[in-house]
């Protein structure tokens, strides 16, 4: 990019330093001088329609609107004159002319901007006799309400479900006074209900059907952590307030914009909370009785799960005993569990749902320095390599990240896809595969000619696939992203392809913590970091020895269940039967213990069922699928369930384990003192995140989840982060796959991809009011994609 | 097909004069209505799709003109200037004739569809004030009379 | 088809070929037609930019700018498609102007189109006619389809080895599309809503190429000042002020008509003797000079304007877009102001604040007071909410709106205090009374 020079102006007599072309807005801004605007929006194209933001720029006729001036060197502007301020006031009292003004039960009362606006610029006298316009408020969707008298007409909603979104589900209607923003149906909408239009309207007349009516902003305690579903790790902030049960969440946005998703949350990130107070949710441990799985007590629950696993362990050895892990839960869960089977169980059988193949992608990259990307790469890359997955689907902010670089930077996008995904519209270029070549396709890239023959038929003619091969050759600095399509051998290819060119790479999996899953060594054959069980490494020295036999996948462990060779099977936060069809039969005769937080068709076999806290009410980390790490806050408690961390750490002890070695808490247990509470807990809280952060508190409980990440940050490769930087909520990135030792590579494994869409989330989604409500609503999707213009 | 298959290839031809296909979307719409008699779903939808749109933008674009009509209108539509140059020289008389003559009022249709009746804003025809345009038909220089004779001779047209 | 009329102190350039038959182009090629552009094509550029500039033609579409300047705006080290667009939205009340030349002279503005894109370098011209105006439409297109046959338009024109284009569109009913940024949104298949300027069309325009926007008449000068030099069409005219120009007389005058006149025609003369004076034995009240945009001149300095563009220029007013309304002393400008307001209300395009909330409270206040539910509170207020308008909108339909307004309570206050607290207006007893009110909306 040509060097871009930087201009200074003057600004209420201040000087201004910066690029030229900054807009004038922006300018101020970066001073301290807010230059009020309702229509200009950072990143949405500009519209200058509500003149909130003129200012007087000498040597021009009229007042400007400091949303659209760039500026030039030696501009000298006024923006607090007696002038300016009657402006910015006479649009105000035009606004309120028809608003509403029934502040007092609106939802946007309190974080409304032209609230904020009337306050700070004047406008409470009337000058209108008239009456005001009424109309009745719209449902558009289940999330989606509309206030017409409340709009004012800022164009953010169609500008964001247009640009932002690539769905323009709304347009603006009518015109002058008339003027309306109409949804695409006529009476509903038919979009992704990513809730994007609520969040950037600035006053109350887009209104969430989730949140609306609930309460006042106010009384929420407002938890910044990351969403639970997809792997992309949205931050998002959840409002909350206490109730019966120990609280209520009553909205998800993302208030602070602070994350790797600065505006963009999805439907699930918006809505999908919802699950946790599902009226199915498990609030008692439950122990089969008479055949039936009955109520009890923690304490029974777990003497039970405790005594018999040791009886096992002690009678049929560590090998009969098969142990599945999550790709929901924390790092330090994920970490604790597979330490949890190989030391106290004395088992590698350990595995997870594995939705892509993360440790073949540790193999392929394993030594290579600064080869993965982030998800903020992804936003300013010049170019980008997709090949397969439906990211708008199945990765809603990769899709959102995408779609923002093509708009704002013109970034080159390469889609390689057996389907025509959404994200072609954004393409440079649209290769269609085979389904099922996509490795083949790499093969081509690699220079073979003949793998061609395997691909063309579909869009990609010969010559369309060379221009692919020698456009991407050209690029610097490219990010190549793929999806579960690509496997083993076939992403080695790939990164000995990307390689060549200083590429990063992105693997695609699903759910919110597979990746930690992966990296936190829930496999048979490998310990935390991709490292193998073979080889050197420093566990030995931390854990006592451990066995290098490699232990059974889950197909494996589903092999011996069926013959009679799995004694026991512990499995937290995953649902085999359903994701792996696992074979209910086959585990008749194995004892089966389940942490979940509903009774999935996999709970249902168990003899011991402990309701796990799901990620709302626990804090941790999670690392999102292209190895960011950031921090999960509790939001607050709700009764009788216990996080999956304190129940694995109370089974080990009832199992006969020196919890201390399982867990390196600090010496003399007193009380945990709030680290884990999230915002509950004010100062006491803050000072204690400011011990924690630097490592200067010591580890009191053995429920902490820090004291577990105190020992990944020192074992586990790659997990080199600031604790001051993710306590404040921002993401690192994890070197974990660069920096793997994962020896050769292993039988290929069944990857089984979740396939979600953007309205489900496998066991979670099922449970949520929202998705399920909209889901009810669509109707059969008609093919109605059409050309964005 | 919803118009004809000759108005179809015109604009067939016509899109070809344009670097983007929904660049004639405002003429094609005027001339389906005047086929069609309004801009009904079936005509949006086979616009939408002629130009590569959404049904949202076409219908964000009929709504933005006011020639346009999403609903039908009589067979005669009577638009009665009365804006300042009209209005000076008996534009509203000759509204509210039409009114008491049609039994209708502004943006009504007469019970047997033949004629409707709209207050428009200036139609370019200031120096022959006051006029009316009946469909695209300038009358102009009228006075009550000669707006009775206007309306009877559609009147009978239309049997 | 609209009437024609005359006055001896008529000097007819542009209307010269009005109620010949000229929409036919051989009559047309009779009356000299089709040599301006052959002349052009055997001029530069430049010299074609010259010409126009020395002409002192200034845009007929209501702002005045001078064409040739604008035309030299046009960066000439483009690869982009340039256009030439030809205004014929004609929709400013009091206008109608183009309607004649339209119907009675087509070719004009075709030739005019070529000889503006042979200046600027552009191959396609598009001739945007108001959608009311099907039937110039229908002549417009047979026009340019003569003209293809006649290897005028399409490829090696006047086999000079130049190519060029002329299309046809239509609006469908919308004032604001007369605004140039509008038209090209129109034009584009979209709402009329005005685009941001910089960049102005003259750089990036229809479809982010260099785009020339003029009027309809003014286009159709430039033939004419192609064939007998600028100078002399300059000279018709006061210094900068050059040619003649068509004036639409409407209202109350007893010979409403379309006129050429050359600018700094004295107004006087223009009601009582080309227009033939006030009818009824009524007196003279006030003038709106250009179009219901411009400020309203009472009786007094109508009689003193001569209307060509620094005449007004220099009281900070417009001389506009040729609509000459002449309103007799039984008119009430309460009602009249209020017209107005009714005509922007319902063509603001809604984008800004300002103008969408601003005509809508006008029009309602006026509403009221013109029947007799005003409060001496809402005079000032009128006038507030004009001045907080004026200068603040997207594009100037907000000013449009204001001006004439902030000038009729400046000048006729009086009425509107006549109109006061109950009182039925002076000027039509008769009309209904409102009801004071009694509470504010917030
Ligand atoms: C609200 C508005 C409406 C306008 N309507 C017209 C119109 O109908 N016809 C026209 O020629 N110019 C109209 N104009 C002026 C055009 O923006 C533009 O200045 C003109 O077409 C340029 O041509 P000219 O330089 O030849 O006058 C309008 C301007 C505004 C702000
Ligand atoms: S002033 Fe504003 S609302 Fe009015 S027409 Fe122009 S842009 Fe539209
Ligand atoms: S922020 Fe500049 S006009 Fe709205």
């Amino acid at each position: 990019m040509a060097e871009v020079k930087n201009v200074t102006i003057t600004v209420d007599g201040k000087q201004v330093t910066a690029p030229a072309g900054t807009l004038l807005i922006e300018a101020c801004k970066a001073v301290g001088i807010e230059v009020p605007s309702f229509c200009y929006y950072p990143g949405l194209s500009l519209q200058a329609a509500c003149r909130m933001c003129l200012v007087r720029i000498e040597k021009m006729p009229k007042l400007q609107t400091a949303c659209t001036v760039p500026i030039t060197d030696g501009m000298v502007v006024a923006t607090d004159t007696d002038e300016v301020r009657q402006a910015r006031k006479s649009m105000i009292e035009l606004l309120l002319g028809n608003h509403p003004l029934d502040c007092p039960v609106c939802d946007a009362g309190g974080e409304c901007e032209l609230q904020d606006m009337t306050f700070k610029y004047g406008a409470a006298e009337s000058r209108y006799m008239e009456g005001k316009l009424h109309k009745e408020e719209q449902q558009w969707s289940p999330v989606v309400f509309f206030d017409r008298p409340r709009c004012i007409l800022c164009y953010r909603c169609v500008r964001v479900c247009g640009e932002g979104m690539d769905v323009s589900a709304l347009g603006v209607q009518l015109r002058g006074s008339s003027s309306v923003i109409a949804p695409n149906e006529g009476d509903h909408l038919d979009c992704e209900e990513c809730g994007m239009c609520i969040d950037i309207c600035p006053v109350g007349a887009l209104t969430s059907g989730a949140y609306r009516y609930k309460t006042r902003p106010w009384e929420m305690k407002h938890v910044g952590t990351i969403c639970t579903h997809c792997g992309d790790g949205c931050k998002t902030t959840l409002g909350v307030r206490r109730s019966d049960t120990g609280m209520d969440i009553v909205r998800g946005d993302n208030r602070d914009k602070s994350g790797i998703n600065g505006d963009f949350l999805c439907i699930k990130g918006r809505y999908a909370f919802d699950y946790f107070d599902h009226k199915d949710r498990l609030r008692q441990p439950l122990v089969r009785k008479d055949g039936k799985l009955t109520p009890t007590t923690w304490e029974e629950a777990i003497e039970h799960v405790g005594k018999r696993l040791r009886e096992i362990r002690d009678s049929k050895g560590g090998q009969s005993i098969g142990v599945i892990g999550s790709n929901r839960t924390t790092n330090e869960e994920n970490y604790l569990l597979q330490k949890f089977a190989r030391t106290v169980l004395g088992t590698n059988n350990i595995d997870h749902h594995r939705t892509t193949d993360f440790a073949g992608f540790a193999r392929a990259i394993a030594g290579k320095q600064n080869a993965t990307a982030t998800m903020r790469d992804v936003a300013s890359a010049p170019a980008i390599l997709l090949i397969g997955n439906d990211p708008t689907e199945r990765h809603p902010l990769l899709a959102w990240n995408i779609r923002t670089n093509v708009r704002l930077h013109q970034a080159k996008l390469f889609v390689v896809n057996s389907q025509p995904i959404k994200l072609r519209r954004q393409a440079t270029r649209f290769v269609q595969v085979p389904a099922g070549r996509e490795g083949k396709l790499v093969a081509f890239l690699n220079g073979d000619d003949a793998a061609a023959g395997a691909l063309t038929g579909a869009s990609g003619s010969n010559d369309a696939l060379k221009q692919l091969r020698d456009e991407l050759k050209a690029q610097k600095d490219l990010v190549i992203i793929f999806g579960s399509e690509l496997q083993g051998a076939d992403i080695a290819a790939l990164v000995k392809f990307g390689s060549a060119a200083n590429a990063k790479f992105i693997c695609l999996g699903d759910y919110a913590n597979s990746r930690g899953a992966a990296d936190m060594g829930l496999y048979p054959d490998l310990l935390p970091g991709y490292v193998a069980l073979d080889g050197p490494h420093k566990y030995n020295e931390e854990w006592g020895s451990l066995s290098k036999t490699k232990g059974m996948g889950l197909q494996e462990m589903m092999q011996a269940a069926k013959g009679g060779k799995l004694a026991a099977l512990y499995v937290v936060g995953s649902n085999p039967v359903v994701d792996y069809n696992f074979d209910p039969a086959a585990l008749q005769n194995t004892f089966v213990v389940v942490q979940e937080l509903f009774l999935t068709e996999t709970a249902m076999l168990a003899e011991v069922v402990l309701p796990a806290a799901s990620a709302y009410e626990k804090g941790g980390t999670f690392t999102n699928t292209c190895g960011d790490l950031q921090l999960l806050k509790k939001a607050g408690d709700i009764t009788g369930i216990k996080s999956d961390f304190e129940i694995i750490v109370r089974v080990a002890e009832r199992i006969g384990t020196e919890v201390r070695k399982l867990v390196p808490f600090g010496s003399g247990v007193r009380a945990d003192m709030g680290q884990t509470r999230g915002a509950q807990s004010g100062e006491a809280d803050r000072h204690s995140v400011w011990l924690t952060a630097n490592n200067l508190e010591p580890r009191l409980s053995p429920f902490d989840p820090y004291a577990m990440l105190d020992e990944i940050q020192r074992l586990v490769p790659g997990y080199e982060f600031s604790r001051l930087s993710l306590l404040a909520g921002n993401d690192q990135h994890m070197l974990a796959a660069e920096l793997s030792a994962a020896g050769a590579g292993d039988a290929l494994v069944q990857i089984v991809p979740a396939n979600d869409t953007l309205f489900t989330s496998g066991t979670l989604g099922r449970y949520s009011k929202t998705l399920n409500s909209v889901i009810e609503n669509k109707r059969a999707p008609a093919d109605k994609e059409v050309m964005a213009d | 097909m919803v118009i004809s298959d000759k108005l179809d290839k015109f604009f067939d031809e016509k899109m070809k004069e344009y670097p983007t296909r929904r660049s004639f979307l405002v003429p094609m719409l005027l001339y389906s209505q005047d086929e069609v008699g309004y801009l009904s779903d079936e005509v949006i939808a086979y616009l939408a799709k002629k130009t590569e749109l959404t049904e949202l933008e076409v219908r964000n674009v009929i709504s933005y003109y006011s020639l346009l009509h999403t609903k039908p209108m009589g067979k005669y539509h009577v638009q009665v200037c009365t804006n300042i140059s009209c209005m000076l020289r008996g534009g509203e008389e000759i509204l509210d004739h039409c009114k008491s003559k049609l039994g209708i009022g502004h943006k009504q249709t007469t019970a047997d569809g033949t004629f409707s009746l709209e207050e428009v804003e200036c139609i370019g025809a200031c120096s022959w004030a006051p006029a009316v345009q009946i469909n695209y038909d300038f009358h102009e220089n009228l006075t009550n009379e000669k707006m009775d004779k206007v309306l009877d001779q559609y009147r009978s047209k239309a049997k | 088809m609209a009437d024609l009329t005359t006055h001896p102190d008529e000097i007819k350039v542009v209307s010269k070929r009005f109620g010949q038959g000229a929409a036919e182009i051989d009559t047309y090629l009779k009356l000299d037609g089709y040599k301006a552009v052959q002349k052009a094509l055997t001029m530069s550029p430049d010299d074609i930019i010259n010409e126009v500039k020395a002409s002192n033609l200034r845009g007929r579409g209501g702002a005045g700018f001078p064409t040739g300047m604008k035309w030299s705006f046009v960066p000439k080290d483009t690869n982009k498609a340039k256009y030439i667009l030809v205004n014929g939205d004609e929709s400013e009340p009091g206008t109608c102007k183009d309607r004649p030349i339209l119907e009675h002279d087509p070719h004009a503005v075709i030739e005019g189109v070529i000889i503006a894109g042979l200046a600027v370098g552009a191959k396609v011209g598009f001739v945007y006619i108001r959608g009311e105006y099907r039937y110039l439409v229908d002549i417009m297109r047979k026009a340019i389809a003569d003209a293809y046959a006649k290897g005028y338009l399409g490829k090696n024109i006047f086999g000079s080895g130049k190519d060029f284009d002329v299309r046809w569109h239509t609006g469908a009913g919308a004032y604001e599309v007369g605004e140039e940024s509008a038209l090209m949104e129109s034009l584009e298949g979209k709402r009329g809503i005005p685009r941001i300027r910089p960049p102005f069309p003259a750089v990036v325009g229809l479809w982010g190429g260099p785009t020339v926007i003029n009027n309809v008449e003014t286009l159709a000068s430039v033939p004419h000042i192609i064939l007998m030099g600028g100078q002399k069409f300059a000279d018709y005219g006061p210094p900068k002020n050059g040619g003649t120009r068509l004036f639409c007389l409407s209202g109350h005058v007893n010979k409403p008509g379309v006129y050429e006149l050359p600018l700094g025609y004295p107004l006087k003369k223009m009601i009582y003797d080309v227009g033939g004076g006030i009818p009824n034995g009524r007196k003279l009240k006030a003038v709106v000079p250009g179009g219901s945009s411009t400020f309203v001149l009472t009786a007094e300095e109508a009689e003193q304007m001569n209307m060509d563009f620094d005449s007004f220029g220099k009281r900070g007013e417009f001389l506009g877009s040729g609509g000459v309304v002449i309103l007799d002393d039984q008119t009430c400008m309460v009602k009249f102001a209020l017209r107005v307001m009714k005509f922007y209300q319902h063509e603001s395009c809604g984008w800004c604040i300002p103008c969408r909330e601003g005509t809508d409270w006008l029009k309602k206040t006026l509403t009221r007071f013109h029947n007799g539910g005003g409060l001496r509170k809402d005079i000032d207020n009128i006038k507030y909410l004009a001045q907080n308008m004026l200068g603040r909108t997207f594009c100037p339909l907000g000013d449009a709106a204001a001006i004439p307004t902030m000038s009729i309570v400046d000048k006729w206050r009086n009425e509107f205090e006549m109109h006061l607290e109950g009182r039925p207006c002076p000027f039509d007893p008769a009309a209904k009374i409102t009801e004071l009110p009694v509470v504010g909306a917030h």
